[in-house]
């Protein structure tokens, strides 16, 4: 039989926090809802309650998604004091109803971490991301330069590995999930990517000096190797990509005092 | 009526896009600086664009409504990219790509834009690969391809099934050092609502700050749209929940004419509806008709019963009685629409009566359960997350969704549509798919216009005008429209109705698929024409948008962003009621041969429909851009 005619219907608390603004109090606020379908997904539940709070004459809850696929990286929720909710391997958007039981009170709240400001309601400001891939985060390939694509080969565990790095969907739950709010997780992840393909190597000193400074420089933690980032990551990126980091980063480190600092632009490595 | 000139250059197919390198402007190179574009959009054709005309040395300004430009919905793309390097000595071809695009489009397309996108797809892996796009490699370290419908070569790129994620994160890397450098000047979470024209040319447009709620002016030489499809018309469809139409739409407003809105694809393998509350399809590789057998019960009654209580005798192998040839393996269009037709009957299954088996309990027998975890395992596993069932113990139900669309503003070989000025790129323009879009060529096009096609045609344009010469915002022009945003945000905050903006989205698609979708007729699609209008005035008369202006108000986004679906919806109906033929992903009942394939009608539609706005309430005017096919026989498709 197929499932969606045998299962029973659920009703629950949202139990959500609401923040009209960034620099405003915010609140725990609870709301009832009733009779969902156990296959409606978690973002779907929420558009059903902010249909019924609209009617209601009350402002709807904000939250970030858009693929609701599991790939954008822009659904961002904690969900019962787990980024990204329960199950293992999956984000916000991929959480389906039936994880939980009727009458369950469900506790959401953003992601939260100091160099994620919220913007209102569920809603993270992440553009602190953006601004260590800026820094560092590229090999340099201006458009109409490259050779051809085999010219290069690449051996094939390296570009496997490589790949395992950049499957990162930049959504931030590794620094929500670590006590410390690190972004170890989602720098290793883009440092490891690009240093593991031989087209990665001439910059691949200034592109670690360059990130890891510019996360430092934007409020996010130290690692104390805790590895709740691995656990909470929606495509389980390991944390051994950030062991690797920090041997790059010691190499990148002596290597540079050694040498003259690269004149023009450039991150601001050191 | 607009001037639709295609500017195609002269001279033999292969020598076209060479030759018009050669004879078009230059802007020198001390003069790049003094030169501002904006790019609306940062998927895989915008972010290539901005980063590569900042590299040129113009002076770029990026705007997306994401809150990041990594989270365009290119991200989302699966399968792969299409490029003729011929890479595995299967005779692949620039000519062969070439030849299968033009195809699969069902000759609908324009000869010379579909041969450069050919000719540049080599150069697009190149650039990737330089990027650090980690592709699929074979042992030896070189890359490995794989086949995809519509083509017998090997000749598609992947990253997993992440190949969109892949490239979109390899511009997105670009775009990020061109913004570092402090060449481009991003403007995230800033939706584009409306294109400012001054003297017939685009020389800026109207943003809101999603964050703020605060509305800009911004003022540029030249303006590239490269916003994506607009799929979304139909509420339910592969797309991310944000795509949307509203920059394209409000460009129309101004003057750009839309090409064949009518051409959609929908394809036939994704998750079926479970509910009322469904936001999203979920795509499911349509390899898997590799090994599944797709049926629905004979008999009506049978349709809610488990389907391993349904002996061999009562279930109806629907595609393999229909087409003994291909089978499970027909086209995508058609498997589509058989689909559709046995639910019409009311044989689908699944409480909601809209879906087919998808049965892989044969080859689990033949080759046993590990053989197919280890071809599939991912993909059932998508399966069970989204509907906790296993496809190893009861068959999948699938059923077609809204996918891709061809149609978009028109654009001249340069990517300049009739406004001058205002460039298109990427899904949002019309020019390289025809009627229908081969698999894998998408993130070939969007990477193609966007790496090697515009930085180069923009130039052309930008000669023309004197350096310097662009207006400041504070010009009438820009008063203007920013005045009709206001009025129309203002409109939709007054408004106070009795339904929220989902009601009129989910009423809207539901006509949309009903009457716009896999198969078309004449009376649907004129039924279509009355019901869309109503729902229009309901919506303006009865939408309720709660919160203000002045703030992050996702209510008031999604307002706008239906309103335009809703005049969009019409368009389509009316592009799809005047082409009197049936092509590619435009299917009219009317017009197909018996074996269910389309019936073109070359002399009468053998051509470009371009709709040009006649304000609001009038009827739009339908231009034609006639399509010359010099080098290749438009003949019938037929893949048996
Ligand atoms: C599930 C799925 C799988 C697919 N798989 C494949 C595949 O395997 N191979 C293939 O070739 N194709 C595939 N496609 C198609 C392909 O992914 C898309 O056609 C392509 O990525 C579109 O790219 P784009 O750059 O044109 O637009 P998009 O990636 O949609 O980007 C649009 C950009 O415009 C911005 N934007 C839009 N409107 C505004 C506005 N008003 N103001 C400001 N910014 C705006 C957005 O923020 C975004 O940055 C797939 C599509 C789907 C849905
Ligand atoms: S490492 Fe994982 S958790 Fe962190 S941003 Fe990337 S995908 Fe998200
Ligand atoms: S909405 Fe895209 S990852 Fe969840």
């Amino acid at each position: 039989m197929v499932a969606e005619n045998t299962t029973k219907n659920l009703s629950i608390t949202l139990r959500v926090w609401r923040q009209a603004g960034p620099n405003q109090p915010g609140k725990f606020v609870d709301y009832q809802s009733k009779d969902l379908n156990p296959n409606m997904s978690f973002l779907e539940m929420l558009d059903v309650v902010n249909d019924e709070l609209t009617l209601k004459g009350e402002e709807p809850i904000a939250f970030a998604h858009d693929c609701r696929e599991g790939i954008c990286g822009t659904c961002s929720c904690t969900i019962n004091g787990k980024a990204h909710g329960p199950g293992k391997g999956i984000a916000t958007c991929q959480v389906y109803m039936r994880a939980f039981r009727d009458g369950d009170v469900i506790t959401v709240e953003p992601f939260r971490a100091t160099a994620f400001p919220i913007v209102k309601d569920l809603i993270t400001d992440r553009s602190a991301f953006d601004k260590i891939q800026q820094a560092g985060g590229f090999i340099t390939a201006r458009t109409g330069s490259a050779p051809d694509a085999n010219a290069l080969p690449v051996p094939k565990p390296d570009a496997d590995l490589a790949m395992d790095a950049a499957a990162c969907i930049g959504c931030g739950a590794c620094v929500a999930a670590c006590k410390n709010a690190s972004a170890m997780l989602f720098v290793a992840a883009k440092v490891s990517h690009l240093g593991l393909l031989p087209q990665g190597q001439a910059e691949r000193d200034q592109r670690v000096l360059a990130m890891v400074s510019t996360m430092d420089a934007l409020g996010f933690g130290n690692c104390t190797n805790q590895y709740e980032c691995s656990a909470a990551c929606p495509k389980l990126i390991t944390h051994d990509f950030i062991a690797r980091m920090n041997r790059d980063y010691l190499g990148a480190t002596l290597r540079s005092a050694f040498k003259p600092a690269p004149l023009g632009t450039g991150g601001g490595a050191g | 009526m607009a001037t639709l000139d295609s500017k195609i250059p002269s001279g033999p197919l292969a020598d076209k896009w060479r030759k018009h390198k050669v004879d078009i402007k230059l802007v020198n190179p001390a003069n790049k600086r003094k030169y501002e574009v904006i790019v609306v959009g940062a998927g895989l054709a915008g972010a290539s664009a901005a980063s590569s005309l900042a590299d040129l040395g113009y002076k770029v300004k990026c705007f997306v409504f994401h809150d990041s430009p990594r989270r365009a919905h290119s991200i989302a793309a699966q399968g792969g990219i299409n490029a003729a390097k011929n890479y595995q000595n299967d005779g692949d071809s620039v000519y062969r790509l070439f030849y299968d695009t033009i195809k699969g489009g069902d000759y609908r397309a324009r000869e010379a834009n579909v041969h450069r996108l050919a000719e540049v797809s080599v150069n697009i892996i190149d650039q990737c690969v330089a990027q650090g796009v980690p592709f699929a490699r074979e042992y030896g370290g070189l890359l490995a391809n794989r086949s995809f419908g519509g083509a017998q070569v090997s000749r598609t790129f992947y990253a997993r099934g992440q190949t969109g994620q892949q490239l979109l994160l390899g511009a997105y890397s670009a775009l990020s050092r061109t913004i570092g450098a402090g060449l481009v000047e991003m403007h995230t979470q800033s939706e584009m609502l409306d294109l400012v024209t001054v003297d017939g040319h685009a020389k800026g447009i109207i943003v809101r700050d999603l964050v703020t709620g605060k509305i800009e002016r911004h003022s540029a030489d030249a303006v590239v749209l490269a916003t994506g499809g607009y799929g979304n018309v139909f509420n339910l469809a592969t797309y991310a929940r944000g795509s949307n139409a509203t920059a394209i739409w409000r460009a129309y407003k101004r003057g750009a004419c839309f090409a064949n809105p009518c051409y959609t694809q929908i394809h036939p393998t994704c998750i079926p509806v479970s509910g009322d509350y469904q936001s999203k399809l979920t795509l499911m590789s349509e390899s898997l008709r590799n090994d599944g057998r797709i049926w629905v019960p004979k008999k009506k009654e049978d349709r809610l019963k488990a389907p391993d209580s349904i002996p061999e005798e009562d279930r109806d192998y629907y595609l393999e009685r229909m087409y003994p040839a291909f089978g499970n393996l027909c086209p995508r269009d058609i498997a589509s629409r058989a689909a559709k037709r046995v639910c019409d009957e009311g044989r689908g299954v699944g409480a909601s009566g809209l879906g087919v088996y998808l049965d892989f309990s044969e080859v689990i027998k033949r080759l046993g359960e590990n053989t197919v975890r280890e071809r599939y395992g991912n993909l059932f596993d998508i399966y069970h997350e989204i509907t906790a069932e296993s496809a190893y113990q009861v068959p999948m139900r699938i059923f077609p969704a809204m996918h891709y669309t061809m149609g978009g503003l028109w654009v001249d070989y340069n990517l300049m549509s009739n406004v001058p000025g205002l460039f298109v790129l990427g899904e949002a323009n019309f020019s390289d798919h025809g009627a229908n879009r081969l698999g894998a060529s998408a993130l070939m096009q969007g990477l193609g216009d966007g790496y090697f096609v515009i930085p180069y045609t923009i130039g052309d344009y930008l000669a023309s005008q004197k350096p310097g010469s662009r207006p400041k915002p504070d010009t009438a022009a820009f008063t203007a429209a920013e005045q009709s945003v206001g009025a129309m945000t203002k409109r939709l905050l007054d408004n106070k109705g009795k339904q929220p903006v989902s009601h009129f989205h989910k009423r809207l698609g539901k006509i949309m698929w009903e009457h716009c979708g896999m198969a078309r007729t004449k009376g649907g699609l004129e039924q279509a024409l009355q019901k869309i209008p109503a729902l229009r005035e309901e919506f303006w008369a009865n939408v309720l948008v709660p919160g203000s202006a002045d703030t992050l108000n996702q209510s008031l986004e999604q307002a706008g962003r239906v309103a335009d679906f809703i005049e969009l919806g019409e368009l389509m109906c009316r592009d799809a009621l005047t082409r009197e033929e049936s092509c590619g992903g435009h299917f009219r009942e009317e017009h197909q041969y018996p074996d269910g394939e389309c019936k073109r009608d070359d002399e009468k539609f053998g051509h470009v429909a371009a709709w040009e706005y006649q304000g609001a309430d009038k009827t739009p005017l339908r231009n034609v851009e006639p399509l010359n096919y010099e080098f290749v026989k438009m003949s019938v498709r037929n893949y048996k």
